[in-house]
């Protein structure tokens, strides 16, 4: 059915046979879904809302589990277990796999506290140890030039684009192997939209990347691969310079010469 | 044990202690609507509408004097309070808008719906009670039209800032005077809101029992001259309930249990009004 | 003509709505005129003396005030972790099922007049503290009781409106790096709804003090301070419920009158702190 690219570097993640429906829904929402994530690399999604992208990206760090109700089917490989399972300890994988919203989300509190939660959450109380750890994920983050001289300022005192990369801080303070984003850029403007993906290419030396976009040029410009999903289901993944150039199926060709979506 | 699962014990506990706070608030709470439930109709009876009060003892004893005497009371404050309340509620919203005398009649109205409502019964004592010489229907509805008074005000006001100023724009493009609009067309947009708090203003007054103990006193038997001291539903429960008689205990709890489900029908009406307008 | 009406109407409005600001000063002027011959008589003394016995002319509010105090501070102590735990429990914890059911059952507990709760305390509650620990039964004890299970539907209500103005996706950042739903609750949740948390809660207790029916069952209108919890007692409210209609003397009336401005200006500085500090830009309408 779908057009895979064959991906010959080590997997991160590895979807087999995936279906999601939500509580409130009769139909599930992802069907028959498979599809390997590339280590270190940058995966985008694409395609139309409503397609099911957010979707996926929010099964692989279980987030529909805080609503009651919502069902997982088929297989999410990572680390050699299945994520779906019902025994995942969900604390350890939302460790491993972090997440940045579509809005900025600072916490009540101050700039260092922020980016120190993640760490202290698991019991690190040592000072020194969490000053070089905010200070060095402030840095991977690019923000640290900024902030260094009021940490301990209140983070909603900071301006959008450097809210959302204070929240890229305090995701890779706690050094996961994935990280999720979820249309990071959308509630930002250009100059810092620029800045945001600067550092998403920036990060894949560290962690593996998946991004969900609304916007094409964005998926051209800051991933390795591309995976453009429609009504529910993998239409195309390949090499973003492949699928953007010579799209191998027909619904993709529509989507990114702007035939529809 | 590692400090995550430290984390997740102590989040185990915390999920428990609140369920259980949760179940023994609740209990409370459905506890007293039991009782309340029970013994109201266990003391119902036909003779509780057709029938006066009665010295402890007698069979034929009931609470029309005390359920007219709430009628009354209650509606002159709301043909008082509702017109005084939405006309300043107006005000607010349509004229003085966030000016500085607006702002401090908002604030200063909030600040009176918590107000103790038994200092609004001494009040009216010194200007009503005391220069009549004697206890009245009147002076209990001045009581509860002071009390109703912000809560109308501040309703009328918030609702009223809820209608859409392209509304009323669309209506002075027309020509029409600004009286006009207001009454023509803010008022329709609103009407909803405005009804539910009239209906949350009523159910707020009809349940006062401090500020009437001492203006509109009490009577054990029917009186219709609102120059007369006049029995309420609430006044007479207070004193039945601490008397030491069981005919007038019951008489109490049948009381208790009339006003209750008038408060709540109202406040579900209300509701319903509200749900209504979200609805469209 | 149009002119005409218009005017006539914006100005009526005006007046009404000035009317009110001009009404709370006019409570203030006469609870003051009618409390002159108390405060001429007694002066600073009528708050801190403690002997209220109206047969010898004599005049302390120290009981009431204490009392007064006493109670609501026993009401809240017992009404603010039940309340927050309500609260966790309708806006974290609870089945989407349970939710709307539960949450509109207790709004509307908060509607029910304080005088139910009065006698509810009376007739069921006071049986229950005297069998427990002997006495009466009417005490400061049942009072402070009664009054906290009276605010708790209003205060738990508020502080669940309160924590659900939390943005889920700012909940879902902290479920993202690990957190356990109570990491969430304290570190995000409450601080977010901090200010409305607080403010409600002063303003709680700011009705809670001016309560009249909810304890005047309960308490027994003894002018007596006692460290002892289960003696009777009596608060401002409870000395004017009982004793307004008894003033047989210009100073006795007088004082009562003092007590009601001394009971108006506490509740005032209460609300207008809730109000003013906390609860700023959101709205007081319960």
């Amino acid at each position: 059915m779908a057009t895979i690219v064959d991906i010959t570097q080590e997997k991160a993640l590895e979807v087999n046979n995936f279906e999601f429906t939500y509580a409130s829904a009769d139909a599930p929402s992802i069907k028959k879904l498979d599809m390997p994530i590339a280590k270190n690399s940058i995966t985008a999604l694409i395609g139309p809302s409503g397609c099911g992208k957010t979707t996926l990206l929010r099964s692989f760090n279980r987030m529909h589990d805080l609503y009651p109700g919502n069902k997982y089917d088929g297989e999410i490989l990572f680390k050699n277990r299945n994520i779906l399972s019902p025994k995942e300890d969900l604390i350890k994988l939302r460790i491993q796999i972090g997440m940045i919203f579509q809005k900025p989300t600072a916490f009540p509190m101050s700039i260092f506290d922020n980016v120190a939660y993640g760490m202290r959450l698991q019991g690190i109380k040592n000072k020194t140890e969490l000053a070089d750890r905010v200070e060095k994920a402030l840095r991977d983050a690019a923000i640290w030039k900024e902030v260094k001289e009021r940490l301990k300022h209140d983070a909603n005192g900071l301006s959008g684009g450097q809210q959302q990369r204070l929240c890229i801080a305090r995701a890779i303070a706690v050094e996961p192997e994935v990280l999720l984003f979820d249309e990071p850029t959308s509630a930002l403007d250009p100059i810092s939209t620029a800045g945001i993906e600067e550092l998403v290419v920036a990060l894949k030396e560290q962690v593996s990347i998946i991004i969900v976009t609304h916007n094409m040029q964005q998926a051209a410009r800051v991933s390795d691969y591309t995976g453009f999903m429609y009504l529910g289901e993998l239409i195309e993944l390949g090499h973003t310079e492949e699928l953007f150039v010579t799209p191998k199926e027909k619904l993709t060709e529509e989507y990114i010469t702007g035939k529809f979506g | 044990m590692t400090h995550t699962q430290k984390r997740i014990i102590i989040n185990n506990v915390v999920m428990v202690l609140s369920t259980l706070s949760a179940l023994v608030g609740i209990g409370f709470l459905f506890w007293i609507l039991g009782v309340l439930v029970m013994n109201g109709i266990d003391a119902l009876s036909w003779n509780i509408f057709t029938q006066e009060g009665a010295p402890p003892g007698y069979e034929d004893s009931g609470l029309k004097h005390a359920l007219i005497g709430q009628f009354m009371i209650v509606g002159v404050a709301t043909l008082f309070g509702v017109p005084l309340g939405i006309l300043a509620g107006t005000y607010l919203s349509e004229y003085g808008q966030k000016s500085k005398l607006a702002e401090t009649i908002r604030d200063i109205s909030d600040i009176m719906m918590s107000a103790p409502s038994i200092v609004i019964g001494a009040f009216v004592y010194a200007i009503v009670v005391a220069p009549m010489g004697h206890f009245s229907g009147w002076a209990g509805s001045v009581a509860l039209t002071i009390i109703m008074l912000p809560i109308i005000l501040r309703t009328t006001d918030d609702m009223l800032q809820l209608v859409p100023s392209t509304l009323r724009e669309a209506a002075f493009a027309l020509g029409a005077p600004k009286y006009k609009v207001i009454l023509q067309v803010v008022y329709r947009g609103a009407k909803a809101g405005i009804l539910t708090g009239i209906l949350l203003g009523v159910a707020r007054v009809a349940g006062e029992t401090a500020p009437l103990l001492f203006t509109s006193f009490n009577d054990n038997f029917l009186n219709t001259d609102m120059m007369e001291p006049m029995a309420s539903l609430t006044v007479t429960m207070y004193n039945y309930a601490t008397s030491p008689y069981e005919d007038w205990q019951k008489l109490g709890w049948a009381a208790a249990f009339i006003l209750s489900m008038f408060i709540l029908s109202l406040n579900i009406l209300g509701r319903l009004f509200i749900m209504k307008r979200k609805g469209k | 003509m149009g002119i005409i009406i218009d005017r006539v109407f914006a100005n009526l409005t005006k007046i009404i709505a000035v009317a009110v600001l001009l009404l709370v000063a006019w409570i203030f002027t006469v609870l003051l005129q009618h409390s002159m011959n108390s405060i001429e008589y007694f002066g600073f003394d009528f708050i801190t003396e403690s002997k209220w016995a109206p047969n010898l002319e004599k005049f302390g509010a120290l009981p009431a005030i204490y009392g007064s105090v006493l109670s609501t501070f026993l009401a809240m102590i017992l009404a603010v972790p039940l309340a927050i735990g309500v609260a966790i429990f309708l806006s974290e914890i609870a089945p989407a099922k349970l939710k709307s059911p539960v949450g509109v059952s207790i709004e509307l507990l908060a509607a029910i007049p304080s005088v139910i709760y009065g006698m509810w305390g009376l007739f069921y509650f006071v049986p229950i503290i005297r069998d427990a620990f002997g006495g009466i039964g009417i005490s400061m004890l049942t009072a402070g009781i009664v009054l906290s299970i009276m605010i708790l539907p209003f205060m738990a209500a508020v502080t669940r409106d309160a924590m659900n103005t939390t943005p889920d996706i700012l909940k879902e950042s902290a479920y993202a790096l690990g957190g356990t739903k109570w990491d969430v609750i304290k570190d995000i949740v409450i601080p977010y709804a901090k200010a409305g948390i607080i403010g409600s809660f002063i303003l709680a207790l700011g009705r809670a003090i001016g309560e009249t029916m909810a304890v005047t069952f309960v308490m027994g209108n003894v002018h007596k301070i006692s460290t002892d919890l289960l003696q009777p007692a009596t608060s401002i409210p409870v000395t004017l419920a009982n004793e307004f209609t008894e003033a047989d003397t210009d100073l006795y009336y007088s004082s009562l009158f003092e007590l009601s401005l001394i009971l108006l200006v506490i509740s005032f500085t209460i609300i207008s702190i809730a109000k003013f500090y906390f609860l700023r830009r959101t709205k007081v309408a319960s």
